[in-house]
């Protein structure tokens, strides 16, 4: 059925592939607004936006009126806006970075995104075979990598506007990410000490991570967030401070900063700069789902491949065991999960007051960075206690 | 395709490092910088040294010309005129630059590269494993001395930098 992708030249597979996945992504970040707005409002007892509509649209009974409440054509007359509006490039800026920095913004953002699996089929032996751009065996190390670059978007916007509020707060950002990358990197190391057991060779590799929550048996089918519940939280509070998100949102920090860094930014490029940080945050709750809730695996102790069966004996049907079918349905569970920690992110974004600077630091330095070491000798004795039993 | 890409990031470092070394801006030799890193990771990745290139990315590029940057706002020492060199020092210069001119002209007309060992051709530095074992049998002396330099750096920084109060001192 598909023979004619598999007849392209590998090059243009890949482009496609990779067309394909930021199709999903930079929607999905879009969307992503307007949930916010949604969530917000939803919190605070409000409708939220529930006007904007397209006039023929009002016409069409049910549908109409309730695509219209549910505000997605706020979506398109947002997107509209941000392209048709002017773009205001003020006199003091140094042009170059001023430009630069939301095009900046956008690539590790984009770039990270190729080497997470987000899926897995199986193929006739039963293996699983990860979905993703490139499965790489570095795995995690590149998105460390790669999404670290994405503090010069906000270091550059800030000093490129040549402005006291943008320029404060790209010196927030700078100390900021730098100082959450290394509880963020020190959290996860127990995940691999787990899974590099000795005599194998050693891997990086996000789907192994998953291939070891999907194992038989009790200890195999234990996603890590019940294994290492305290790197889940040091990690998942990392990537709090590291995508900007209240209560860490430090760079822009409207109450104190104005905008922070996008303050001299309008139009299209400061709708980039929100485009990024949602599909940063999708990229990392996808890397948390993947290093503790078990990746593609529906439930704790259930993994793919059971649930799969456990569909095909309940429907009977063999398109069930289709790996196109069985790859789509891994795709919507890890989506799923995706999305559920993103609510997550809003919903402490609307719940928990901004931090200080200072009490950011001191949660970063004086008790995130301990702990994370702490945790770090705990699970590597006890992973060397464990297995060498 | 591999060696047009191996060639491309050869000339990217170059300039980028030429560009790191002439420009007047601090904040334009700081990108340039970065842009240098990036391209040597591209290297590595050519040489099949995927690990050597994320590491120097994520530690290099990702925190370390970040924190260059962060310096350099907060000091905010671009615009200022460069101190003039004095005849002592242009002196030195000049013979270094005689010196390094003398050794790459000797070593392009009389050097030659052994080739390469196909046994050490898959690479210390393509995965975790043989890196990490390299790390801590072979390479173990030098990787603890170099942390204990860093050490010493560190707290010469916070020696020198912190401002002790003599009265608080007494107490």
């Amino acid at each position: 059925m598909f023979d004619f992708f598999f007849n392209f030249h590998p090059v243009i597979q890949a482009l496609i592939k990779g067309l394909a996945v930021v199709l999903v992504i930079f929607p999905l970040a879009g969307a992503c607004s307007l949930a916010e707005r949604k969530v917000s409002a939803w919190m605070q007892g409000r409708p939220g936006p529930n006007r904007a509509i397209v006039p023929w649209f009002a016409y069409i009974p049910f549908l109409g009126t309730f695509l219209q409440r549910l505000g997605v054509f706020h979506l398109m007359a947002d997107g509209a806006k941000f392209l048709f509006k002017e773009e205001p490039v003020p006199g003091h800026v140094n042009k170059l970075y001023f430009v630069l920095a939301p095009a900046l913004a956008m690539m590790p953002a984009f770039t990270t995104v190729t080497v997470v699996p987000f899926g897995a089929y199986f193929d006739g032996a039963g293996h699983a075979i990860p979905l993703a751009l490139a499965n790489v065996d570095v795995g995690l190390l590149a998105v460390f990598a790669v999404s670290s670059l994405g503090v010069y978007s906000l270091i550059l916007a800030g000093w490129a506007s040549n402005s006291k509020y943008p320029f404060l707060g790209s010196v927030r950002a700078s100390a900021q990410l730098i100082s959450y990358e290394l509880s963020m990197t020190l959290s996860v190391v127990p995940v691999f000490l787990w899974i590099n057991a000795p005599g194998t060779p050693g891997t990086m590799s996000l789907a192994k991570v998953v291939e070891f929550q999907s194992l038989p048996g009790f200890w195999g089918g234990t996603w890590f967030i019940f294994l290492m519940p305290l790197s889940a939280a040091i990690f998942l509070i990392s990537l709090f401070a590291e995508t900007n998100r209240q209560p860490f949102d430090m760079p822009e920090s409207e109450s104190d900063l104005v905008g922070g860094f996008h303050t001299e930014y309008g139009a299209f490029k400061w709708s980039l700069f929100f485009v990024a940080e949602y599909s940063h945050m999708l990229v990392g709750s996808g890397v948390f789902t993947l290093l503790f809730l078990g990746g593609w695996n529906p439930l704790p102790w259930i993994p793919l491949a059971d649930f799969v069966a456990w569909l095909h004996g309940l429907l009977g049907s063999a398109v069930i065991l289709h790996p196109l079918f069985v790859g789509v349905l891994s795709i919507a569970i890890f989506l799923g999960k995706v999305l559920v920690l993103i609510f997550f992110f809003m919903w402490v974004r609307w719940t928990v007051p901004r931090f200080r600077y200072d009490q950011v630091m001191k949660l970063g330095w004086q008790k995130l960075l301990p702990l994370a070491i702490a945790n770090l000798i705990f699970y590597a004795l006890a992973i060397a206690w464990v297995q060498t039993r | 395709m591999g060696s047009f890409l191996f060639d491309f990031f050869a000339i990217f470092t170059v300039i980028c490092a030429v560009g790191t070394v002439v420009n007047k801006n601090a904040v334009n030799a700081a990108m340039c910088f970065l842009l240098c890193l990036v391209g040597v990771a591209g290297l590595f990745v050519q040489l099949d040294a995927y690990l050597l290139a994320f590491l120097l990315l994520l530690v290099y590029a990702g925190a370390v010309v970040a924190l260059f940057l962060f310096i350099i706002m907060l000091l905010d020492v671009q615009g200022k005129s460069a101190v003039s060199f004095r005849r002592l020092s242009t002196a030195a210069a000049v013979i270094a630059a005689g010196l390094l001119a003398v050794g790459l002209c000797s070593f392009a007309i009389h050097g030659h590269l052994d080739a390469p060992n196909p046994n050490y051709a898959s690479g210390v530095g393509a995965a975790l494993k043989p890196y990490a074992y390299q790390l801590f049998t072979l390479y173990l002396l030098p990787v603890q001395i170099m942390g204990f330099l860093l050490l010493i750096a560190m707290l010469g920084v916070i020696v020198l930098s912190k401002k002790i109060d003599p009265a608080e001192g007494a107490k």
